[in-house]
C-alpha cells in the first residue's frame, strides 16, 4: 500500500468562459528543425559536402552560439522539449499536444527562425529557402491541416526572392511571404521592391518577424551588453522598419500589399504614428510620393500581432491603444514554444466584449489571411 | 499664451556657431594654424542640416543665414517671446563625432569657452550645457572639472546616437564627474555616426532618421537602467532633449515586463525600470508628438505616471510649432506651471541658486 | 481544509520535489533540505506549470558588476516566463507586495498519529513507525 501516488495531472488553468470557447488563430506559432540534416533531402548533394565541411556564414562572432545568450535554451518554455526528443517545436505531436488542441486552434502561422536570407553565401542562401520551404510543405502543412506556412525568400536577392514566391503561388498551404527584418537595408527600400509585387498581385501578406543578423549594431545607438536589452531592442528595429516601409512609400506603390509585424506587440504603434505625423507635416517636402499622412498606412496596410502582450499597471490602458490603433489591426498570437510566449486564455488581461474577442482571436486574421 | 503662467525655464535653446571662424580666437596657436591650413570647417551635425525649415523656423531666422547665430534675436524669439527667465543653450556642434579625439577636445572647450564670452557673459537669462569630448572619458572629465566653478553650466551634453549605449562604463568617469558637481546629464537628439541610424541600415530620408530618434532614446534608457547608472549615480539626472515622450509608457510596461523574466542576468537591477526612469529620467516639452485630441493627451499623461518628468522648452530656433503654440492640447494649467519651473528646478539642481 | 498525506518521508530527496493532485488541484511538494514546502501548481501570472519550473539559487548584488549567488536550489524559476519565486513563502521576487503563488502547510507527521483520526486510509497499512508527509488543502 502506498499513499496518494502522486500521478501527474493536468491542472486546467481558471480560463475565461467566453475564451475558451472561441476559436482561435494563432498568428506565430515556431516550428522547428529536429536537426540541420532535416533539409538535406531538399538540397542538391553539393550542399551537402558543403556544410560539412564550410557551414553556413552569417555576420555573427560565434559559430553556434546566439551574440546574446538567451535567458532558456532554445529561447524555449523549459516545459515544451519534446518527450521524444528534439528542441521545442520540432515535434508535430507534441505541438498538437501542447498548443493546437488544447487552445482550441483553427488555424496556426508558422514562422520558421532560420532563414537562408542571411546566410552571406549566396547560392547557399537561396537553396536553403527553398529547401525549407519543401521541408514545411511536407513534414507540416500536409500532416496538419490547421497549419499555415510562410514562404521564407532570399530577399537580398529579389529575383531568386520572386522565383520562390512564383514556385508556390497559389498553394494555400502558405498563407504569407516571409523575409528577416533584420536586412541589409531597411526593408522599404526599393532593391526589395519586386518582392513585394510578386506578394501583392498574389493577395498574399509579408510577415516580418524579428529575425535575422546583418551586422549592423543591434541598437541604433550601438552594441548593448545584455539580452534584457536585446530582447527590448529588436521590438524597437520593428519600430523603425514600419517607418521605412511607410516613408519609402511601399504602399503607394503597392496598395493593396499587406504587411504584418510579428512578436513586436501594437502599443507602440499610436506614438509611432503621432511622432511621424508631426515631423512629416514639417518635412513633407522631401517625401512627396507620400499622398496621405503615415499614421494612415499604419491603420490601413499593416497589422499587429499582440505578442508580447503589455501588461500595464491598468490593463484598460491596452484598450486605449486599440481604440486608437483600430481593432481590426490586432492579430492574437501565442509565440509558441518561446519562453515569453502567451496564454490565450490569460494574455490581454482586460475586459472584451464577445465580438471584441472574435475579432482579436481570430476574425481579423481570417480577413488578413483569406482564410475560410 | 496664457499671461497668468510664470515666466519658466526654457530646457532647450541652440545657439548656433557661425563657423570653425568662430572658434579661432578660442583655440590655442597649435589648433589655430592646424584649423587655417587644413581647412576644417563645416562641423555642422548632419542630424540638424540648418538649412531645412524644419530645423531653424522661418520667422525665427535671416532668409539664407544659419539660424541660431544671433544673440538678439534669440533674447526677442525666445526669452522675451515666451517670457521665460532662464534657458539652457545645447550647442549642437560636430564636436561628439571627431574621430580624433584630441582635436575634439580642443574643439569642446573651445565651444565651452566661446559660449561663455559671446552669450553667458552678454545675457543673464542664460546658462548652458558643457561640451565634452565624450570620446575619450578622460578629456571629458577634465572639462568638466574646467567648467564646474562656473554656476552657469548646469548640464553635460552628449548626443543620442554615439558609440554605444550611454549605459555603458566608458562614460562612467564623465557620469562620476558630473554627480560631483550637481551637474545633470542631457542627452540631445542626434547621431556621431558611429552606427547605422537605425539598426535594420541606413534609411533613405531625413524623416526617417529624425523620426528614428526616439527608438535611439529607448535603446539608451534600457542601457542606463540595465548597467545599472541610475544604482551607481543615485544624485545624477538625465534628460532627455528632443526626444519626445509619448512613446513613454509603451516603453516602460515592454521594459518593465522583460525585467521581471530576465532579471538574474542584471541582479542589481533592484526596482522595475519603469520606477528607476520615473525617478531618475526626464524630457524637455519639444516635440510633443501629440495625440490626435486632448483627451488622448490627457489619457497618456496619466499612463507615463508622474507630473515631474516634463521639462518646459522651446526647441527654438527648430520648427516643432507655430507661433506661440508651444502647449499641446491636454495640459491643465497645474501642470503647465510644474512643467514651467518646478520639474526643471528640480532636474538642475545648479539652477537652484538663480531662482532663488 | 484537510490533510492530505501524499508521500512517505525520505520518499521525496533534498532539492527533489513531487507533484501531486489533491481535490482536483496540482500541487508541487518541495524538500529544501529536509524542510518540505508545497505550492500550487499554477504560476499567477498567466497560468503555467510553475512547479516544474527550475530550481535556482537567488542572484542579487550590492552595485553593478556584483554578483552574489544565495539561497541555492530555493528558488523556482517559472517554465514560461521566468519569474522567480521563494519556495519558502510562495512571493514572486519582482513583485512580492503583488504576486504571491498559493502555498499550502506541509507538515511530517509520525505514521502512527495517522492512524488515529479521519485521514487518508490507505496509509493504514504501512508500517506505523513510518514518517509521512501531509498537506493540508
Amino acid at each position: 500500500m502506498t499513499p496518494e501516488d502522486g500521478r501527474t495531472v493536468v491542472a486546467e488553468a481558471p480560463a475565461s468562459a467566453s475564451r475558451s470557447k472561441l476559436k482561435l488563430i494563432d498568428c506565430d506559432v515556431h516550428h522547428a528543425l529536429r536537426s540541420s540534416k532535416d533539409l538535406l533531402p531538399y538540397m542538391a548533394s553539393r550542399w551537402h559536402a558543403h556544410l560539412k565541411e564550410f557551414g553556413r556564414r552569417r555576420p555573427v562572432p560565434f559559430t553556434a552560439a546566439s551574440p546574446y545568450p538567451k535567458t532558456a535554451p532554445a529561447l524555449s518554455r523549459t516545459d515544451s522539449w519534446p518527450p521524444n526528443g528534439g528542441p521545442p517545436g520540432s515535434d508535430l505531436a507534441f505541438m498538437q499536444e501542447q498548443l493546437l488542441d488544447p487552445y482550441n486552434i483553427e488555424y496556426a502561422m508558422l514562422h520558421l527562425l532560420m532563414s537562408g536570407m542571411d546566410e552571406r553565401n549566396q547560392d547557399l542562401g537561396n537553396a536553403t529557402c527553398s529547401a525549407i520551404n519543401d521541408w514545411q510543405y511536407e513534414h507540416w502543412t500536409q500532416k496538419d491541416k490547421r497549419l499555415k506556412a510562410a514562404i521564407v525568400v532570399p530577399g537580398e536577392d529579389p529575383p531568386a526572392a520572386v522565383r520562390e514566391i512564383e514556385r508556390w503561388a497559389g498553394n494555400p498551404d502558405f498563407a504569407q511571404v516571409s523575409l528577416v527584418t533584420h536586412a541589409i537595408e531597411p526593408l522599404g527600400r526599393r532593391r526589395y521592391w519586386p518582392i513585394y509585387e510578386a506578394a501583392a498581385a498574389l493577395g498574399l501578406p509579408i510577415g516580418l518577424h524579428s529575425s535575422g543578423n546583418n551586422g549592423h549594431a543591434v541598437t541604433s545607438a550601438g552594441w548593448c551588453s545584455y539580452y534584457v536589452e536585446e530582447q527590448h531592442n529588436v521590438a524597437l528595429s520593428q519600430q523603425n522598419l514600419a517607418i521605412s516601409l511607410v516613408c519609402e512609400g511601399v504602399f503607394e506603390r503597392f496598395p493593396a500589399l499587406k504587411a504584418v509585424i510579428i512578436e513586436a506587440g501594437f502599443v507602440w504603434v499610436p506614438s509611432v504614428a503621432w511622432r511621424l505625423d508631426q515631423h512629416w507635416g514639417r518635412m513633407r517636402g522631401e517625401v512627396p510620393h507620400l499622398s496621405k499622412k503615415p499614421s494612415e498606412y499604419f491603420r490601413q496596410n499593416i497589422w499587429y500581432t499582440s505578442q508580447p502582450s503589455d501588461e500595464p499597471e491598468k490593463p484598460e490602458y491596452l484598450r486605449q491603444s486599440l481604440d486608437w490603433l483600430g481593432w481590426d489591426r490586432l492579430l492574437f498570437a501565442t509565440d509558441y514554444p518561446h519562453w515569453d510566449m502567451d496564454n490565450p486564455e490569460q494574455a490581454l488581461k482586460f475586459r472584451m466584449s464577445e465580438a471584441e474577442q472574435r475579432r482579436v482571436f481570430a476574425e481579423n486574421a481570417r480577413a488578413v489571411y483569406g482564410l475560410a | 499664451m496664457n499671461m497668468a503662467l510664470p515666466g519658466g525655464i526654457d530646457c532647450d535653446v541652440h545657439p548656433a556657431l557661425p563657423g570653425m571662424q568662430a572658434l579661432l580666437p578660442y583655440l590655442d596657436a597649435y589648433w589655430q594654424e592646424q584649423v587655417t591650413v587644413r581647412g576644417i570647417d563645416g562641423l555642422d551635425l548632419a542630424s540638424f542640416p540648418l538649412q531645412m525649415e524644419a530645423h531653424g523656423r522661418r520667422d525665427w531666422r535671416e532668409p539664407g543665414g544659419k539660424p541660431g547665430t544671433s544673440l538678439e534675436r534669440l533674447q526677442r524669439d525666445a526669452l522675451d517671446g515666451f517670457g521665460s527667465r532662464l534657458a539652457i543653450c545645447n550647442p549642437l556642434y560636430g564636436v561628439l563625432a571627431i574621430y580624433n579625439e584630441h582635436f575634439a577636445a580642443a574643439v569642446a572647450r573651445a565651444m565651452n569657452d566661446w559660449i561663455t564670452a559671446e552669450w553667458l557673459d552678454r545675457e543673464p537669462r542664460l546658462r548652458a550645457s558643457i561640451t565634452v569630448a565624450a570620446q575619450n572619458a578622460e578629456h571629458a572629465v577634465d572639462e568638466i572639472e574646467r567648467r564646474a566653478g562656473d554656476a552657469r553650466f548646469v548640464q553635460v551634453l552628449l548626443l543620442a546616437q554615439d558609440e554605444a549605449p550611454l549605459g555603458n562604463r566608458r562614460y562612467w568617469p564623465i557620469y562620476a564627474a558630473a554627480e560631483r558637481h550637481g551637474l545633470s546629464i542631457g542627452v540631445h537628439a542626434g547621431s556621431t555616426f558611429r552606427h547605422a541610424t537605425t539598426s535594420n541600415g541606413w534609411p533613405s530620408y531625413h524623416l526617417e532618421d529624425y523620426a528614428a530618434h526616439s527608438q535611439a532614446f529607448q535603446s539608451n534608457l534600457l542601457s542606463l537602467v540595465h548597467e545599472g547608472v541610475f544604482n551607481k549615480f543615485p544624485a545624477l539626472k538625465f534628460v532627455l532633449i528632443e526626444s519626445g515622450f509619448t512613446w513613454l509608457p509603451a516603453f516602460m510596461w515592454r521594459a518593465n515586463k522583460t525585467w521581471r523574466g530576465v532579471r538574474a542576468e542584471v541582479p542589481w537591477v533592484d526596482r522595475a525600470p519603469g520606477e528607476l526612469i520615473r525617478d531618475h529620467v526626464r524630457f524637455t516639452l519639444q516635440p510633443t508628438d501629440s495625440p490626435p485630441t486632448g483627451e488622448d493627451m490627457e489619457r497618456l499623461l496619466e499612463q507615463i505616471g508622474s507630473d515631474d518628468m516634463l521639462l518646459f522648452s522651446t526647441d527654438y530656433p527648430h520648427w516643432q510649432f507655430d507661433g506661440q503654440n508651444v502647449w499641446p492640447a491636454g495640459f491643465s494649467d497645474a501642470l503647465k506651471r510644474r512643467v514651467l519651473v518646478d520639474n526643471p528646478r528640480n532636474a538642475y539642481p545648479r539652477l537652484k541658486e538663480a531662482l532663488q | 481544509m484537510a490533510r492530505h498525506v501524499v508521500a512517505a518521508a525520505g520518499e521525496i530527496l533534498s532539492g527533489g520535489r513531487k507533484l501531486v493532485t489533491i481535490r482536483g488541484r496540482e500541487i508541487g511538494i518541495f524538500n529544501l533540505g529536509g524542510e518540505y514546502f508545497a505550492l500550487l501548481n499554477r504560476c499567477p501570472h498567466q497560468g503555467a506549470a510553475l512547479c516544474k519550473g527550475t530550481l535556482i539559487g537567488l542572484a542579487t548584488s550590492r552595485e553593478p558588476g556584483h554578483f552574489e549567488l544565495t539561497r541555492r536550489g530555493e528558488m523556482l524559476k517559472c517554465p514560461w516566463h521566468g519569474w522567480e519565486y521563494d519556495i519558502r513563502t510562495g512571493q514572486s521576487w519582482c513583485d512580492p507586495n503583488d504576486t504571491k503563488v498559493r502555498a499550502y502547510p506541509v507538515t511530517v507527521e509520525h505514521g502512527e498519529t495517522l492512524v488515529k483520526g479521519p485521514f487518508v486510509a490507505e496509509t493504514f497499512q504501512v508500517a506505523v513507525e513510518q514518517d509521512y508527509i501531509v498537506v493540508e488543502v
